[in-house]
Protein backbone atom coordinates (compact mmCIF):
# COMPACT_ATOMS: atom_id res chain seq x y z
CA UNK A 1 0.00 0.00 0.00
CA UNK A 2 2.91 2.98 0.98
CA UNK A 3 4.45 2.33 -2.16
CA UNK A 4 1.28 2.43 -4.31
CA UNK A 5 0.43 5.86 -2.62
CA UNK A 6 4.36 7.00 -3.16
CA UNK A 7 3.95 5.68 -6.96
CA UNK A 8 0.51 7.58 -7.20
CA UNK A 9 1.74 10.80 -5.55
CA UNK A 10 4.96 10.67 -8.04
CA UNK A 11 2.51 10.64 -10.96
CA UNK A 12 0.16 13.14 -9.82
CA UNK A 13 3.10 15.46 -9.58
CA UNK A 14 4.42 14.45 -12.84
CA UNK A 15 1.29 15.36 -14.62
CA UNK A 16 0.93 18.95 -12.67
CA UNK A 17 4.48 20.11 -13.71
CA UNK A 18 3.90 18.88 -17.60
CA UNK A 19 0.07 20.42 -17.75
CA UNK A 20 1.76 23.92 -15.97
CA UNK A 21 4.51 23.41 -18.59
CA UNK A 22 2.04 23.18 -21.76
CA UNK A 23 0.29 26.18 -20.05
CA UNK A 24 3.56 28.29 -19.53
CA UNK A 25 4.76 26.97 -23.05
CA UNK A 26 1.44 27.80 -25.27
CA UNK A 27 1.99 31.54 -25.92
CA UNK A 28 5.46 30.31 -27.29
CA UNK A 29 4.02 27.68 -29.28
CA UNK A 30 0.99 29.67 -30.36
CA UNK A 31 3.36 32.49 -31.71
CA UNK A 32 5.22 30.00 -33.90
CA UNK A 33 2.61 28.78 -35.43
CA UNK A 34 0.96 32.20 -36.38
CA UNK A 35 4.42 33.16 -37.53
CA UNK A 36 3.88 30.31 -39.94
CA UNK A 37 0.78 31.47 -41.44
CA UNK A 38 -0.57 33.62 -44.15
CA UNK A 39 -2.70 36.74 -42.74
CA UNK A 40 -5.79 34.87 -44.04
CA UNK A 41 -4.69 31.78 -42.36
CA UNK A 42 -3.92 33.72 -39.18
CA UNK A 43 -7.75 34.40 -38.93
CA UNK A 44 -9.14 31.43 -39.80
CA UNK A 45 -12.03 30.10 -37.60
CA UNK A 46 -11.49 27.58 -35.91
CA UNK A 47 -8.24 28.87 -35.44
CA UNK A 48 -5.25 26.66 -36.75
CA UNK A 49 -3.06 25.06 -33.80
CA UNK A 50 -0.75 23.39 -36.34
CA UNK A 51 1.96 25.08 -38.48
CA UNK A 52 1.53 26.45 -42.19
CA UNK A 53 4.52 26.99 -44.51
CA UNK A 54 4.70 30.59 -44.59
CA UNK A 55 7.51 31.30 -41.85
CA UNK A 56 10.60 32.39 -44.17
CA UNK A 57 8.51 35.16 -46.14
CA UNK A 58 6.90 36.29 -43.14
CA UNK A 59 9.94 36.63 -41.55
CA UNK A 60 12.05 38.51 -44.37
CA UNK A 61 7.88 40.43 -44.32
CA UNK A 62 8.76 41.54 -40.67
CA UNK A 63 12.79 41.69 -41.20
CA UNK A 64 12.02 44.70 -43.87
CA UNK A 65 9.11 46.42 -42.26
CA UNK A 66 11.12 47.50 -39.05
CA UNK A 67 14.90 47.56 -40.76
CA UNK A 68 15.73 44.55 -38.53
CA UNK A 69 18.97 44.48 -38.59
CA UNK A 70 19.54 47.75 -37.81
CA UNK A 71 17.96 47.21 -34.90
CA UNK A 72 20.01 43.84 -34.17
CA UNK A 73 22.93 45.70 -34.36
CA UNK A 74 22.19 48.21 -32.28
CA UNK A 75 21.48 46.42 -29.82
CA UNK A 76 24.06 43.91 -29.43
CA UNK A 77 26.85 46.67 -29.47
CA UNK A 78 24.75 47.51 -26.37
CA UNK A 79 24.40 44.41 -24.97
CA UNK A 80 27.83 43.28 -24.81
CA UNK A 81 29.15 46.35 -24.51
CA UNK A 82 27.42 47.14 -20.91
CA UNK A 83 27.80 43.43 -20.55
CA UNK A 84 31.36 43.29 -20.66
CA UNK A 85 31.98 46.69 -19.10
CA UNK A 86 29.63 45.85 -16.22
CA UNK A 87 31.40 42.43 -15.38
CA UNK A 88 35.25 44.00 -15.45
CA UNK A 89 34.26 47.07 -13.16
CA UNK A 90 32.64 44.70 -10.99
CA UNK A 91 35.51 42.32 -10.71
CA UNK A 92 37.94 45.62 -10.38
CA UNK A 93 36.13 46.68 -7.60
CA UNK A 94 35.22 43.27 -5.62
CA UNK A 95 38.98 41.80 -5.87
CA UNK A 96 40.00 45.52 -4.32
CA UNK A 97 36.98 45.07 -1.70
CA UNK A 98 37.94 41.85 -0.85
CA UNK A 99 42.02 41.62 -0.99
CA UNK A 100 43.11 45.40 0.72
CA UNK A 101 42.11 47.47 3.47
CA UNK A 102 41.73 51.23 2.26
CA UNK A 103 39.69 54.11 3.73
CA UNK A 104 36.21 53.69 2.37
CA UNK A 105 35.83 50.19 2.03
CA UNK A 106 33.40 50.48 4.49
CA UNK A 107 31.36 52.15 1.67
CA UNK A 108 30.49 49.34 -0.39
CA UNK A 109 27.29 48.49 1.35
CA UNK A 110 25.52 51.88 1.51
CA UNK A 111 26.62 52.10 -2.40
CA UNK A 112 24.81 48.77 -3.06
CA UNK A 113 22.31 49.27 -1.29
CA UNK A 114 21.80 53.56 -2.52
CA UNK A 115 22.30 51.45 -6.52
CA UNK A 116 20.14 49.05 -5.88
CA UNK A 117 17.47 51.44 -4.89
CA UNK A 118 17.60 54.06 -7.63
CA UNK A 119 16.81 52.25 -10.47
CA UNK A 120 16.93 54.12 -13.57
CA UNK A 121 13.22 55.01 -14.16
CA UNK A 122 13.96 56.86 -10.71
CA UNK A 123 16.03 59.56 -12.32
CA UNK A 124 15.37 59.00 -15.56
CA UNK A 125 14.02 63.04 -16.47
CA UNK A 126 17.63 64.41 -15.36
CA UNK A 127 19.05 61.98 -16.38
CA UNK A 128 17.57 62.90 -19.85
CA UNK A 129 18.41 66.63 -19.00
CA UNK A 130 22.14 65.56 -18.64
CA UNK A 131 22.42 63.73 -21.64
CA UNK A 132 21.16 66.38 -23.44
CA UNK A 133 23.82 68.52 -22.26
CA UNK A 134 26.33 66.12 -22.76
CA UNK A 135 25.16 66.12 -26.56
CA UNK A 136 24.85 61.85 -25.98
CA UNK A 137 21.09 61.56 -26.57
CA UNK A 138 21.00 59.46 -29.85
CA UNK A 139 24.42 57.67 -29.19
CA UNK A 140 25.80 54.76 -27.88
CA UNK A 141 27.00 56.50 -25.11
CA UNK A 142 23.57 57.57 -24.07
CA UNK A 143 23.02 53.96 -24.43
CA UNK A 144 25.66 52.01 -22.23
CA UNK A 145 27.42 54.27 -19.89
CA UNK A 146 24.70 54.80 -17.69
CA UNK A 147 24.59 51.42 -16.79
CA UNK A 148 28.19 50.68 -16.32
CA UNK A 149 28.18 50.42 -12.72
CA UNK A 150 26.94 47.21 -11.02
CA UNK A 151 26.51 46.55 -7.39
CA UNK A 152 24.74 43.28 -7.85
CA UNK A 153 28.22 42.41 -10.09
CA UNK A 154 30.31 43.99 -7.25
CA UNK A 155 28.66 41.41 -4.52
CA UNK A 156 28.49 38.51 -6.68
CA UNK A 157 31.77 38.71 -7.07
CA UNK A 158 32.92 39.57 -3.18
CA UNK A 159 31.12 36.20 -2.34
CA UNK A 160 33.05 34.46 -4.34
CA UNK A 161 36.30 36.05 -3.62
CA UNK A 162 35.77 35.41 0.12
CA UNK A 163 35.28 31.79 -0.39
CA UNK A 164 39.11 31.45 -2.14
CA UNK A 165 41.55 30.61 0.04
CA UNK A 166 44.04 32.85 1.62
CA UNK A 167 46.49 31.47 0.96
CA UNK A 168 46.37 31.51 -2.68
CA UNK A 169 47.00 35.35 -2.28
CA UNK A 170 49.98 34.83 -0.12
CA UNK A 171 51.72 31.94 -2.17
CA UNK A 172 51.21 34.70 -5.17
CA UNK A 173 52.35 37.48 -3.38
CA UNK A 174 55.59 35.40 -1.92
CA UNK A 175 56.52 34.26 -5.67
CA UNK A 176 56.99 38.00 -6.26
CA UNK A 177 53.26 38.52 -8.13
CA UNK A 178 51.83 41.70 -8.32
CA UNK A 179 48.04 42.28 -6.88
CA UNK A 180 47.08 42.29 -10.80
CA UNK A 181 48.99 39.35 -11.93
CA UNK A 182 47.01 37.52 -8.94
CA UNK A 183 43.89 38.49 -10.32
CA UNK A 184 44.60 37.88 -13.72
CA UNK A 185 46.26 34.38 -14.09
CA UNK A 186 44.72 32.87 -10.63
CA UNK A 187 41.49 34.34 -9.32
CA UNK A 188 39.70 35.03 -12.93
CA UNK A 189 40.26 31.52 -14.42
CA UNK A 190 38.42 30.46 -11.25
CA UNK A 191 36.11 33.39 -11.76
CA UNK A 192 34.23 31.91 -14.76
CA UNK A 193 31.02 30.55 -13.84
CA UNK A 194 29.95 33.87 -12.22
CA UNK A 195 31.28 35.48 -14.79
CA UNK A 196 28.95 33.78 -17.19
CA UNK A 197 25.83 34.04 -15.01
CA UNK A 198 26.50 37.21 -14.51
CA UNK A 199 26.65 37.98 -18.58
CA UNK A 200 23.22 36.42 -18.64
CA UNK A 201 21.87 38.53 -16.47
CA UNK A 202 23.37 41.50 -17.91
CA UNK A 203 23.00 40.53 -21.70
CA UNK A 204 19.38 39.75 -20.91
CA UNK A 205 18.93 42.39 -19.18
CA UNK A 206 20.06 45.23 -21.55
CA UNK A 207 18.70 43.46 -24.49
CA UNK A 208 15.15 43.82 -22.89
CA UNK A 209 15.65 47.23 -21.99
CA UNK A 210 13.23 49.71 -23.23
CA UNK A 211 11.88 52.61 -21.27
CA UNK A 212 15.40 54.65 -21.43
CA UNK A 213 16.05 53.45 -24.87
CA UNK A 214 12.44 54.97 -25.95
CA UNK A 215 13.74 58.25 -24.39
CA UNK A 216 16.95 58.97 -25.49
CA UNK A 217 16.32 57.51 -28.84
CA UNK A 218 14.79 59.20 -31.69
CA UNK A 219 16.95 58.51 -34.51
CA UNK A 220 15.38 55.95 -36.12
CA UNK A 221 18.98 54.30 -37.08
CA UNK A 222 20.08 54.46 -32.92
CA UNK A 223 16.50 52.25 -32.48
CA UNK A 224 16.73 49.07 -30.60
CA UNK A 225 15.12 45.85 -31.09
CA UNK A 226 12.40 46.09 -28.23
CA UNK A 227 11.41 49.42 -30.03
CA UNK A 228 11.27 47.54 -33.35
CA UNK A 229 8.77 45.37 -31.24
CA UNK A 230 6.37 48.53 -30.67
CA UNK A 231 6.77 49.36 -34.12
CA UNK A 232 5.70 46.16 -35.33
CA UNK A 233 2.85 45.99 -33.08
CA UNK A 234 1.40 49.14 -33.19
CA UNK A 235 1.69 49.60 -36.82
CA UNK A 236 -1.74 47.63 -37.68
CA UNK A 237 -3.87 47.94 -34.50
CA UNK A 238 -7.17 46.38 -34.95
CA UNK A 239 -6.73 44.32 -37.74
CA UNK A 240 -2.97 43.03 -36.65
CA UNK A 241 -1.04 41.19 -38.66
CA UNK A 242 -0.22 38.69 -35.98
CA UNK A 243 1.58 36.32 -38.61
CA UNK A 244 3.86 39.25 -39.75
CA UNK A 245 4.12 40.50 -35.47
CA UNK A 246 5.12 37.51 -34.49
CA UNK A 247 7.61 36.56 -36.99
CA UNK A 248 9.69 39.75 -35.55
CA UNK A 249 8.78 38.57 -32.19
CA UNK A 250 10.60 35.61 -32.61
CA UNK A 251 13.94 36.99 -34.48
CA UNK A 252 13.25 39.90 -31.62
CA UNK A 253 13.53 37.03 -29.02
CA UNK A 254 16.28 34.48 -29.79
CA UNK A 255 19.71 36.19 -28.92
CA UNK A 256 19.08 36.70 -25.10
CA UNK A 257 17.43 33.13 -25.31
CA UNK A 258 20.25 31.50 -27.06
CA UNK A 259 22.44 33.18 -24.34
CA UNK A 260 20.34 31.48 -21.50
CA UNK A 261 20.85 27.99 -22.79
CA UNK A 262 24.18 28.44 -23.54
CA UNK A 263 24.84 29.09 -20.02
CA UNK A 264 22.13 28.08 -17.96
CA UNK A 265 24.43 25.85 -16.07
CA UNK A 266 26.87 28.48 -15.18
CA UNK A 267 24.02 30.82 -14.58
CA UNK A 268 22.07 28.21 -11.96
CA UNK A 269 25.16 27.79 -10.13
CA UNK A 270 25.70 31.59 -10.02
CA UNK A 271 22.20 31.94 -8.58
CA UNK A 272 22.75 29.03 -5.87
CA UNK A 273 26.24 30.50 -5.45
CA UNK A 274 24.63 33.78 -4.28
CA UNK A 275 21.59 32.87 -2.26
CA UNK A 276 23.99 30.36 -0.22
CA UNK A 277 26.30 33.45 0.68
CA UNK B 1 41.89 41.27 4.09
CA UNK B 2 44.67 43.04 3.51
CA UNK B 3 46.72 40.50 1.24
CA UNK B 4 48.94 43.28 -0.72
CA UNK B 5 49.72 45.26 2.19
CA UNK B 6 52.67 47.12 0.02
CA UNK B 7 49.84 48.48 -2.81
CA UNK B 8 48.44 51.61 -0.93
CA UNK B 9 46.83 53.24 -3.96
CA UNK B 10 46.05 50.45 -6.04
CA UNK B 11 42.30 49.41 -4.25
CA UNK B 12 41.13 52.99 -4.94
CA UNK B 13 41.99 53.01 -8.79
CA UNK B 14 40.07 49.49 -8.52
CA UNK B 15 36.87 50.95 -7.35
CA UNK B 16 37.76 54.27 -9.26
CA UNK B 17 35.37 53.23 -12.45
CA UNK B 18 32.34 51.76 -10.56
CA UNK B 19 32.29 55.05 -7.86
CA UNK B 20 32.62 57.26 -10.61
CA UNK B 21 29.60 55.85 -12.35
CA UNK B 22 27.46 55.52 -9.58
CA UNK B 23 28.05 59.00 -8.38
CA UNK B 24 27.82 60.72 -11.59
CA UNK B 25 25.43 58.45 -13.31
CA UNK B 26 22.96 57.44 -10.08
CA UNK B 27 23.30 59.57 -6.85
CA UNK B 28 23.98 63.21 -8.92
CA UNK B 29 21.16 62.72 -11.34
CA UNK B 30 19.08 61.59 -8.01
CA UNK B 31 19.93 64.28 -6.04
CA UNK B 32 18.70 66.39 -9.21
CA UNK B 33 15.53 65.07 -8.92
CA UNK B 34 15.12 65.87 -5.88
CA UNK B 35 15.96 69.41 -6.62
CA UNK B 36 13.46 69.42 -9.46
CA UNK B 37 10.82 68.37 -7.41
CA UNK B 38 10.15 71.47 -5.11
CA UNK B 39 10.58 73.29 -8.44
CA UNK B 40 8.97 74.01 -11.56
CA UNK B 41 9.23 75.25 -14.94
CA UNK B 42 8.04 78.60 -15.74
CA UNK B 43 7.13 78.05 -19.96
CA UNK B 44 7.49 81.62 -20.51
CA UNK B 45 10.76 81.99 -19.41
CA UNK B 46 11.67 79.21 -19.51
CA UNK B 47 13.77 78.73 -16.21
CA UNK B 48 13.20 77.06 -12.94
CA UNK B 49 10.50 78.75 -10.24
CA UNK B 50 10.58 77.70 -6.68
CA UNK B 51 7.34 76.17 -5.50
CA UNK B 52 8.19 74.42 -2.01
CA UNK B 53 5.85 71.57 -1.90
CA UNK B 54 3.25 72.43 -3.95
CA UNK B 55 4.19 69.35 -6.58
CA UNK B 56 3.66 66.63 -3.77
CA UNK B 57 0.62 68.54 -2.26
CA UNK B 58 -0.98 68.65 -5.62
CA UNK B 59 0.24 65.55 -6.81
CA UNK B 60 -1.33 63.87 -3.61
CA UNK B 61 -4.84 65.48 -4.28
CA UNK B 62 -4.97 64.80 -7.99
CA UNK B 63 -7.54 62.11 -8.21
CA UNK B 64 -6.20 61.15 -11.50
CA UNK B 65 -2.67 60.10 -9.29
CA UNK B 66 -4.32 58.52 -7.00
CA UNK B 67 -6.03 56.48 -9.12
CA UNK B 68 -3.30 55.59 -10.63
CA UNK B 69 -1.47 54.93 -7.83
CA UNK B 70 -4.53 52.54 -6.48
CA UNK B 71 -4.01 50.40 -9.92
CA UNK B 72 -0.06 50.39 -9.00
CA UNK B 73 -0.52 48.64 -5.80
CA UNK B 74 -3.08 46.64 -7.27
CA UNK B 75 -0.89 45.08 -10.08
CA UNK B 76 2.02 44.89 -7.86
CA UNK B 77 0.05 42.51 -4.86
CA UNK B 78 -1.32 40.76 -7.72
CA UNK B 79 2.06 40.12 -9.53
CA UNK B 80 3.92 39.72 -6.34
CA UNK B 81 1.54 37.54 -4.73
CA UNK B 82 0.49 35.22 -7.35
CA UNK B 83 3.45 35.25 -9.05
CA UNK B 84 5.25 34.18 -6.22
CA UNK B 85 2.90 31.41 -4.92
CA UNK B 86 2.33 29.94 -8.44
CA UNK B 87 6.85 30.06 -8.91
CA UNK B 88 7.06 28.66 -5.77
CA UNK B 89 4.61 25.82 -5.93
CA UNK B 90 6.35 24.73 -9.29
CA UNK B 91 9.97 25.05 -7.47
CA UNK B 92 8.84 22.29 -5.23
CA UNK B 93 7.31 20.28 -7.81
CA UNK B 94 11.13 20.30 -10.03
CA UNK B 95 12.73 19.60 -6.71
CA UNK B 96 10.74 16.34 -5.14
CA UNK B 97 12.39 12.87 -5.65
CA UNK B 98 11.11 12.22 -8.88
CA UNK B 99 12.26 11.02 -12.96
CA UNK B 100 13.03 14.29 -14.74
CA UNK B 101 13.55 16.29 -11.83
CA UNK B 102 16.73 18.28 -13.94
CA UNK B 103 14.60 18.50 -17.16
CA UNK B 104 11.68 20.34 -15.44
CA UNK B 105 14.12 22.91 -13.55
CA UNK B 106 15.49 23.36 -16.98
CA UNK B 107 11.91 23.35 -19.17
CA UNK B 108 10.65 26.52 -16.64
CA UNK B 109 13.76 28.87 -16.48
CA UNK B 110 13.46 30.54 -20.07
CA UNK B 111 10.56 33.29 -19.76
CA UNK B 112 13.39 34.82 -18.17
CA UNK B 113 14.59 35.93 -21.61
CA UNK B 114 11.70 37.10 -22.47
CA UNK B 115 11.11 40.43 -22.45
CA UNK B 116 7.89 42.67 -20.89
CA UNK B 117 7.04 43.62 -24.29
CA UNK B 118 7.43 40.03 -25.74
CA UNK B 119 4.96 39.01 -23.06
CA UNK B 120 2.48 41.64 -23.80
CA UNK B 121 2.03 41.11 -27.50
CA UNK B 122 2.08 37.29 -27.21
CA UNK B 123 -0.82 37.40 -24.50
CA UNK B 124 -1.95 40.18 -26.20
CA UNK B 125 -2.92 37.45 -29.03
CA UNK B 126 -4.66 35.47 -26.60
CA UNK B 127 -6.59 38.02 -25.62
CA UNK B 128 -7.20 39.15 -28.84
CA UNK B 129 -10.96 40.51 -29.36
CA UNK B 130 -11.23 38.47 -32.56
CA UNK B 131 -9.36 35.80 -32.85
CA UNK B 132 -7.97 35.49 -29.26
CA UNK B 133 -8.16 31.65 -27.83
CA UNK B 134 -9.01 33.14 -24.37
CA UNK B 135 -11.41 35.07 -26.06
CA UNK B 136 -13.51 32.38 -27.32
CA UNK B 137 -13.08 30.34 -24.18
CA UNK B 138 -14.81 33.01 -22.41
CA UNK B 139 -17.02 34.02 -24.73
CA UNK B 140 -18.11 30.45 -25.22
CA UNK B 141 -18.16 29.52 -22.00
CA UNK B 142 -19.79 33.35 -20.25
CA UNK B 143 -21.41 34.78 -23.05
CA UNK B 144 -19.35 37.74 -22.54
CA UNK B 145 -16.71 38.77 -25.00
CA UNK B 146 -13.78 40.58 -23.76
CA UNK B 147 -11.96 43.42 -25.48
CA UNK B 148 -9.11 44.58 -23.99
CA UNK B 149 -9.02 47.58 -26.37
CA UNK B 150 -12.42 49.35 -24.48
CA UNK B 151 -12.57 47.15 -21.44
CA UNK B 152 -10.70 48.18 -18.32
CA UNK B 153 -10.69 44.71 -16.33
CA UNK B 154 -9.88 42.50 -19.89
CA UNK B 155 -6.72 45.15 -20.12
CA UNK B 156 -5.85 45.23 -16.06
CA UNK B 157 -6.01 40.98 -16.24
CA UNK B 158 -4.01 40.67 -19.68
CA UNK B 159 -1.13 43.15 -18.21
CA UNK B 160 -1.20 41.13 -15.09
CA UNK B 161 -1.00 37.78 -16.46
CA UNK B 162 1.45 38.56 -18.94
CA UNK B 163 3.77 39.69 -16.17
CA UNK B 164 3.21 36.74 -13.75
CA UNK B 165 4.14 34.61 -16.93
CA UNK B 166 7.21 37.30 -17.42
CA UNK B 167 8.76 36.93 -14.26
CA UNK B 168 8.02 33.00 -14.05
CA UNK B 169 11.31 32.33 -14.62
CA UNK B 170 13.30 33.87 -12.82
CA UNK B 171 10.93 33.39 -9.71
CA UNK B 172 11.80 30.02 -10.06
CA UNK B 173 15.28 29.58 -10.90
CA UNK B 174 15.94 31.30 -7.44
CA UNK B 175 13.19 28.98 -5.72
CA UNK B 176 14.88 25.89 -6.73
CA UNK B 177 18.36 27.97 -5.71
CA UNK B 178 17.02 28.23 -2.39
CA UNK B 179 15.24 25.06 -1.82
CA UNK B 180 18.43 23.10 -2.75
CA UNK B 181 19.88 25.23 -0.18
CA UNK B 182 18.03 23.45 2.64
CA UNK B 183 19.54 21.25 4.57
CA UNK B 184 18.41 17.49 3.72
CA UNK B 185 19.15 16.44 7.89
CA UNK B 186 16.77 18.70 9.00
CA UNK B 187 13.82 18.09 6.96
CA UNK B 188 14.49 14.03 7.67
CA UNK B 189 14.57 15.18 11.32
CA UNK B 190 11.40 17.22 11.21
CA UNK B 191 9.80 13.77 9.61
CA UNK B 192 11.14 11.61 11.70
CA UNK B 193 10.08 13.71 14.71
CA UNK B 194 6.04 13.26 13.39
CA UNK B 195 5.97 16.04 11.46
CA UNK B 196 3.80 15.96 8.20
CA UNK B 197 5.12 17.11 4.79
CA UNK B 198 2.98 20.49 5.40
CA UNK B 199 4.57 20.87 8.67
CA UNK B 200 8.00 20.31 7.43
CA UNK B 201 7.27 22.89 4.86
CA UNK B 202 6.23 25.93 7.67
CA UNK B 203 8.34 24.69 10.46
CA UNK B 204 11.80 23.98 8.05
CA UNK B 205 11.93 25.19 4.83
CA UNK B 206 10.14 28.29 4.82
CA UNK B 207 11.86 30.03 7.23
CA UNK B 208 15.50 28.84 5.42
CA UNK B 209 13.78 30.29 2.17
CA UNK B 210 12.96 33.95 3.83
CA UNK B 211 15.70 35.42 2.53
CA UNK B 212 14.81 34.34 -1.08
CA UNK B 213 11.37 35.53 -0.40
CA UNK B 214 12.82 38.89 0.60
CA UNK B 215 14.84 39.18 -2.46
CA UNK B 216 11.90 38.13 -5.10
CA UNK B 217 9.59 40.24 -3.52
CA UNK B 218 11.90 43.25 -3.83
CA UNK B 219 13.45 42.47 -7.71
CA UNK B 220 8.93 41.45 -8.82
CA UNK B 221 8.31 45.06 -6.86
CA UNK B 222 11.11 46.46 -9.35
CA UNK B 223 8.79 44.67 -11.84
CA UNK B 224 5.79 45.90 -11.19
CA UNK B 225 6.57 49.44 -10.97
CA UNK B 226 9.44 49.93 -12.98
CA UNK B 227 9.88 46.63 -15.50
CA UNK B 228 6.22 46.71 -16.40
CA UNK B 229 6.35 50.07 -18.53
CA UNK B 230 7.29 48.45 -21.76
CA UNK B 231 4.27 45.97 -21.50
CA UNK B 232 2.24 48.80 -20.77
CA UNK B 233 3.46 51.25 -23.53
CA UNK B 234 3.33 48.83 -26.06
CA UNK B 235 0.14 46.68 -24.88
CA UNK B 236 -2.59 49.04 -23.53
CA UNK B 237 -0.77 52.76 -23.73
CA UNK B 238 -2.26 53.00 -20.44
CA UNK B 239 -5.79 52.25 -21.46
CA UNK B 240 -8.63 51.74 -21.47
CA UNK B 241 -9.68 54.66 -19.12
CA UNK B 242 -6.42 54.96 -17.38
CA UNK B 243 -6.72 52.22 -15.91
CA UNK B 244 -3.45 50.64 -16.64
CA UNK B 245 -1.42 54.17 -16.35
CA UNK B 246 0.64 52.93 -13.63
CA UNK B 247 3.23 55.55 -11.89
CA UNK B 248 6.03 54.67 -14.14
CA UNK B 249 3.92 55.24 -17.34
CA UNK B 250 2.52 58.56 -15.45
CA UNK B 251 5.82 59.91 -14.56
CA UNK B 252 7.01 59.58 -18.39
CA UNK B 253 3.48 60.90 -19.49
CA UNK B 254 4.26 64.28 -17.09
CA UNK B 255 7.68 64.48 -17.57
CA UNK B 256 7.86 64.08 -21.14
CA UNK B 257 4.79 64.01 -23.47
CA UNK B 258 3.16 67.36 -20.95
CA UNK B 259 6.33 69.19 -20.23
CA UNK B 260 5.43 69.07 -16.49
CA UNK B 261 8.97 68.46 -14.75
CA UNK B 262 9.04 68.68 -11.54
CA UNK B 263 5.40 67.01 -11.20
CA UNK B 264 6.89 64.09 -12.38
CA UNK B 265 10.07 63.91 -10.76
CA UNK B 266 7.83 64.45 -7.21
CA UNK B 267 6.73 61.51 -8.14
CA UNK B 268 9.29 59.77 -9.33
CA UNK B 269 11.31 60.98 -5.40
CA UNK B 270 7.69 58.65 -4.28
CA UNK B 271 8.66 55.44 -5.93
CA UNK B 272 12.03 55.96 -4.82
CA UNK B 273 10.50 56.32 -1.32
CA UNK B 274 8.67 52.77 -2.02
CA UNK B 275 11.36 50.89 -3.87
CA UNK B 276 13.63 52.14 -0.28
CA UNK B 277 10.92 50.31 2.08
CA UNK B 278 10.70 47.14 0.15
CA UNK B 279 14.72 47.11 -0.29
CA UNK B 280 14.98 48.02 3.67
CA UNK B 281 12.83 45.02 4.47
CA UNK B 282 14.95 43.16 1.85
CA UNK B 283 17.90 43.69 3.82
CA UNK B 284 16.93 43.56 6.67
CA UNK B 285 15.15 40.16 6.55
CA UNK B 286 18.20 39.07 4.77
CA UNK B 287 20.45 40.11 7.94
CA UNK B 288 18.16 38.50 10.37
CA UNK B 289 18.26 35.04 8.95
CA UNK B 290 21.86 34.75 9.21
CA UNK B 291 20.75 33.57 12.43
CA UNK B 292 19.88 30.23 10.83
CA UNK B 293 23.01 29.99 9.02
CA UNK B 294 24.96 27.91 11.52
Amino acid sequence: MAVNRKLITKIVIHLILISTLIVVAFPIYYALVMATHTHQDAYAFPPKLTPGKELFSNIKEAWQRVKMATLLKNSLIIAITVSIGKITFSILAAFAFTHFKFKGSWLLFPLAMVTQMMPLPVRVIPLYRMMAQLGWLNTYWALTVPYLASTTGIILFRQFYLTVPAELADAARVDGATPMQYLRRILLPLSWTNVAALLVIEFVYMWNEYLWPNIAITASNMRVAQMGLRMLYTSERGAAEWNIIMAGTLIIMLPPLIILILFRKQFSEGIAMQTTK
Amino acid sequence: MDRFPNHRFLPYALVFPSITVIAIFLIYPFGQAIYQSFHRINPVRRQLVYVGWRNYVEMFRSPEYLYSFRNTFIFAVLVIGLGLVISLCIALLTTQNIRGAGFYQVAFVWTYAMSPIIAGVMWSLIFDPSIGLMTHVIGNLTGYWINFFNDTVAAFILVTVASIWVMLGYNIVFFIAGLQNVPHELKEAASIDGATTWQVFWVVTFPMLSPTVAFLVFVNTVYAFFQSFGLVDVVTMGGPNRSTEFLIYKIYKDGFGRMQEGQAAAQSVVLFIIIAIVGAIQIYTSTKSAVYDR
